[in-house]
């Protein structure tokens, strides 16, 4: 377990994504293939089967520790992770361990499913005397549920690639289902995972069967007048114009009777979408479509809000409830293959037409053309965005052809969004930031008032109650917010000045200050949260200026948040 | 005796200005202007500027006048004894940085140490710890909680020269943040030297400059506008203060790994929070195992809390049957962010 625990450590203890990498890649090299399976269970994101009630956990390191109850509760105040406290607390071991993660899962964790709590508290505390901290920590992690490595799967993937020499591509589709319930890491598997890609038997004209996806081809933000359009992009017929819709971009390939989904990260997402895979049993083999996988009801022409995708999203096991109540579609954008051949090199107005066609032959979804003859026009019928739930328009060149990445060689497409909301907040926490920013308070938490106040003075009762650390009254600010971005250097150092002076408390990294500085809050979407204070989420909020001109109290209310959604 | 004090047999008090002798009518580290100041150690939340007499441990002469410049100072060589209206005083090593030191204080039969910060763990760019028998010990409690327990200082010094040395093999320069007092020379005195050219900031030259004046040892140093082969940057040991990142100063070195040498770093969330690449755990503070062997080996009754997690201590101590309470001193909590005192001798430093 010692090269595992150390592999956990070194990602824990970096933040660069190269020195992870290389970090999994050494641990590859090094791994027995028996510890390399279970590894790459863990570094996919496979949950530990067995887990002991934290109630139990608890009295155990309690027992171990010989701290009273209300310290290590402290302790753990502190550290703000029940496994790393414990890991923390103990006393320093009396004896090493050696053996294997292989053995350490199945001979030894294993056989404590089941076991009576003094069983296990006992056989726990023999096992943690054997361990040091880091060790001792990745232990009662894997035991105690909630285990996670800071790792992304795509990370994983590429290590592995890295190491085997196989296409990273083909690792993820391999991956998948290594984390599966039922799935048993083994020397096999493993081996399988990372084995050489067979060559392709027959010549040229064989169909191509993996789930490979292309590379995305993605857009450039239009910012410019829509006056300039005539000149910079010419006549509007030369374009393909479609609502630019907020969901996930994805890539639905089938070949062989086989249907993948990938992200724009390509990330495989296939599992999570059964009702897309479902329906792609109507499309004929040998397709691949790019599209916007959206939540929305059949019939429908305008989707639900992103947030319940995202919901979804998160969601561990898909019920026939969610499934009824939150169905998605993707939503045709362009034909990247059909007919097993590769038509990323034509125009795309050649591809639309096909698209169209399959379209209309499967009824699978297809976003819809908006069509006018000058740009003022669409730059009137944009302003239909807000209702239609989506973000403004896509410019693509009729004659462009399906480029890689955001190069502009193949012709350009263009995303022109409509202007974010905004609202004017006051700030009321602030944590410091990361990498460059870091020893500067640069995330900021935001608020509203929960109605206007009558005065300034009224405001500043609010303020002297803050201050003197008493409960709010009637009148309060509730945060809705959260940003880091969209100041200057120079200003995020005067706000960081501010923040210093004013501080009335802190909880760990985070400051409460005096409320006294107006922030501009510019956002992209506002959707209902019953899990946020407000009720309210925004997204992809930003600061679009400080407000010296404005007092506290003329900031905006919760009801001026509602009006914009 | 002029003024009479409510509790009579304290020989230590609080006042506005700070901790207080009443018999012998002195200061210890005093936070406003006084007449008469012993100073613990030259940290800025604890040396202030604007006392007219100071008494400080002959080791911290050089550190202190580097910060506070002209000052009417008279100094002790550990274990010397001085006589103050009556009052006994004597300064005994407390191993946190060059020259701290704990302050004795013996009067009618009554023995109060004030620790001011002091570690256990050993340090070669200061004396150590020592012991003091006492009636009442005032202590510190930064890293009063039993999750700080510290590694060896031989394996950190070991992660540290690994860090460097890979850094280097990559060619990229190894951006160190710590205190500029005490800190950076102690890792200065523990890395190996011989991996690439070492560059601090200007905070820390002043105060290596100080440390090689009072006969510490300390391998070569350079400020960055003295290397006159750029390219040796990119495998350089750079000691900076925490306050320079993201600021001009870090242009010069290109692409480069920083990490962060902090007792805090030893929680994976402050290593997070920090946003550094790496996070070395190494402090001047006693952890708590040290806390607890330091009090015991004083031999005292009372224990008076400072600094840091100072109602877990005061709990703890009374449920093992001493006497402890508090004293709401302004010493900083050598906190997570760029702490005061590192402001106060940036400051200092750019305006000498
Ligand atoms: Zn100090
Ligand atoms: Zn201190």
């Amino acid at each position: 377990m010692k090269q595992f625990a150390a592999l956990f450590a070194a990602i824990d203890a970096t933040t660069s994504t190269n020195e992870k990498v290389a970090a999994l890649k050494a641990f590859y090299e090094n791994a027995p293939d028996d510890d390399a399976a279970w590894a790459t269970y863990f570094l996919a994101g496979g949950k530990p089967r067995q887990s002991i009630p934290t109630k139990v956990l608890r009295s155990a390191a309690l027992a171990a520790s010989g701290l009273p109850e209300w310290l290590f509760e402290e302790s753990y105040q502190a550290v703000g992770d029940l496994a790393e406290t414990i890991a923390l607390v103990l006393p320093p071991p009396i004896r090493d361990d050696d053996e294997s993660l292989t053995t350490w899962i199945e001979s030894r964790l294993a056989p404590m499913r089941g076991a009576t709590p003094e069983d296990a508290s006992a056989t726990l505390q023999s096992y943690w005397q054997m361990l040091d901290i880091e060790r001792r920590f990745l232990l009662t992690k894997l035991i105690g549920g909630g285990f996670r490595v800071g790792v992304s799967k795509l990370l994983v993937t590429r290590a592995l690639a890295d190491f085997s020499g196989v296409d990273a591509k083909t690792i993820a589709l391999r991956l998948m289902g290594w984390t599966d319930k039922n799935a048993q890491p083994s020397t096999a598997a493993y081996a399988a995972l990372i084995a050489p890609v067979a060559p392709a038997s027959d010549g040229a004209q064989s169909q191509r069967t993996d789930g490979a996806p292309y590379p995305f081809f993605l857009a450039h933000a239009l910012n410019e007048p829509v006056e300039k359009f005539d000149s910079l992009l010419g006549d509007p017929r030369d374009w393909i114009v479609e609502w630019k819709y907020d969901g996930i971009r994805a890539q639905l390939i089938k070949r062989g009777g086989m249907v993948w989904i990938w992200s724009r990260g390509e990330e495989l997402m296939t599992d999570r979408f059964p009702e897309i895979v479902k329906r792609a049993q109507t499309l004929p083999d040998g397709v691949v479509i790019d599209g916007e996988i959206l939540v929305m009801r059949e019939g429908d022409d305008v989707p639900q809000p992103f947030n319940l995708l995202q919901q979804r999203i998160g969601r561990k096991t898909l019920s026939k409830k969610i499934l009824a109540e939150v169905p998605v579609q993707l939503l045709a954008y362009d034909l990247l293959e059909f007919d097993s051949a590769d038509l990323r090199e034509q125009p795309l107005s050649l591809r639309r037409e096909k698209l169209e066609a399959l379209c209309a032959a499967s009824h699978w979804p297809l976003s819809t053309t908006v069509n006018a003859s000058d740009w003022a026009t669409l730059a009137q019928l944009r302003e239909e965005s807000r209702q239609r739930r989506v973000e403004g328009f896509m410019l693509k060149a009729r004659d462009s052809r399906y480029g890689s990445g955001r190069t502009k060689n193949d012709g350009t497409w263009w995303k022109w969004k409509i202007d974010p909301m905004s609202i004017d907040c006051v700030l009321i926490y602030a944590q410091a930031g990361h990498g460059r920013r870091a020893g500067l308070y640069t995330d900021y938490t935001f608020a509203v008032w929960n109605r206007a106040p009558q005065s300034a003075d009224e405001a500043q009762t609010v303020v002297a109650a803050i201050k003197a650390g008493l409960p709010p009254g009637e009148l309060q600010l509730v945060p809705f917010a959260k940003a880091y971005s969209g100041l200057t250097d120079e200003e995020f150092k005067r706000v960081d000045a501010v923040i210093r002076k004013s501080t009335v408390n802190s909880f760990g990294p985070v400051r409460s200050v005096a409320p006294s500085l107006v922030f501009e809050l510019g956002f992209e979407g506002i959707n209902l949260s019953p899990r946020h204070k407000s009720g309210i989420a925004v997204r992809f909020p930003r600061m679009l200026r400080i407000r010296d001109d404005k007092p506290i109290h003329e900031a905006d209310t919760l009801m001026s948040l509602n009006a914009l959604m | 005796m002029a003024a009479v004090h409510a509790n009579d047999t304290d020989l230590i008090v609080l006042r506005p200005q700070g901790m207080y002798c009443p018999a012998g009518d002195f200061y210890i580290d005093p936070w406003r202007p006084v007449d008469r100041a012993v100073i613990t150690h030259a940290h800025a939340d604890h040396a202030r500027m604007g006392h007219a007499h100071y008494l400080a441990s002959r080791d911290a002469e050089h550190v202190l006048r580097s910060r506070l410049g002209a000052i009417d100072l008279q100094t002790l060589t550990y274990g010397e004894m001085i006589t103050i209206n009556g009052v006994q005083v004597s300064l005994h090593p407390a191993g946190h940085v060059l020259g701290s030191a704990q302050v004795r204080v013996a009067h009618a039969g009554r023995v109060w140490v004030a620790s001011g910060d002091y570690k256990t763990a050993p340090d070669a760019t200061c004396a150590p710890f020592e012991a003091v028998p006492c009636d009442t010990f005032i202590t510190e409690s930064t890293f009063g909680l039993p999750i700080y327990r510290w590694p060896n200082d031989a394996d950190v010094f070991a992660d540290i020269n690994a860090w460097w040395s890979a850094n280097a093999a990559q060619g990229l320069a190894s951006v160190l943040y710590c205190y500029s007092f005490g800190k950076a020379q102690r890792i200065l005195s523990g890395v190996d030297a011989s991996i690439g050219p070492i560059v601090v900031h200007g905070a820390v030259q002043v105060l290596n400059a100080a440390y090689r004046a009072s006969g510490v040892a300390l391998p070569d140093t350079q400020l960055v506008t003295d290397v006159a082969d750029k390219a040796s940057l990119k495998r350089a040991l750079v000691l900076a203060p925490p306050s320079v990142a993201g600021s001009s100063w870090m242009k010069r070195f290109g692409e480069y790994r920083d990490a962060f040498a902090s007792g805090w770093m030893l929680l994976r969330g402050a290593r997070r929070r920090r946003g550094v690449d790496r996070g070395f755990v190494l402090s001047d503070h006693a952890d708590w195992p040290g806390l607890h062997s330091a009090i015991a080996a004083t031999g005292c009754e009372q224990v008076i809390v400072t600094h840091g997690s100072v109602p877990v201590m005061v709990r703890y101590l009374e449920e093992k049957g001493l006497h402890a309470r508090a004293f709401a001193t302004e010493f900083g909590d050598d906190a997570l962010d760029d702490s005061a005192p590192e402001a106060a001798i940036t400051t200092a430093i750019v305006q000498a």
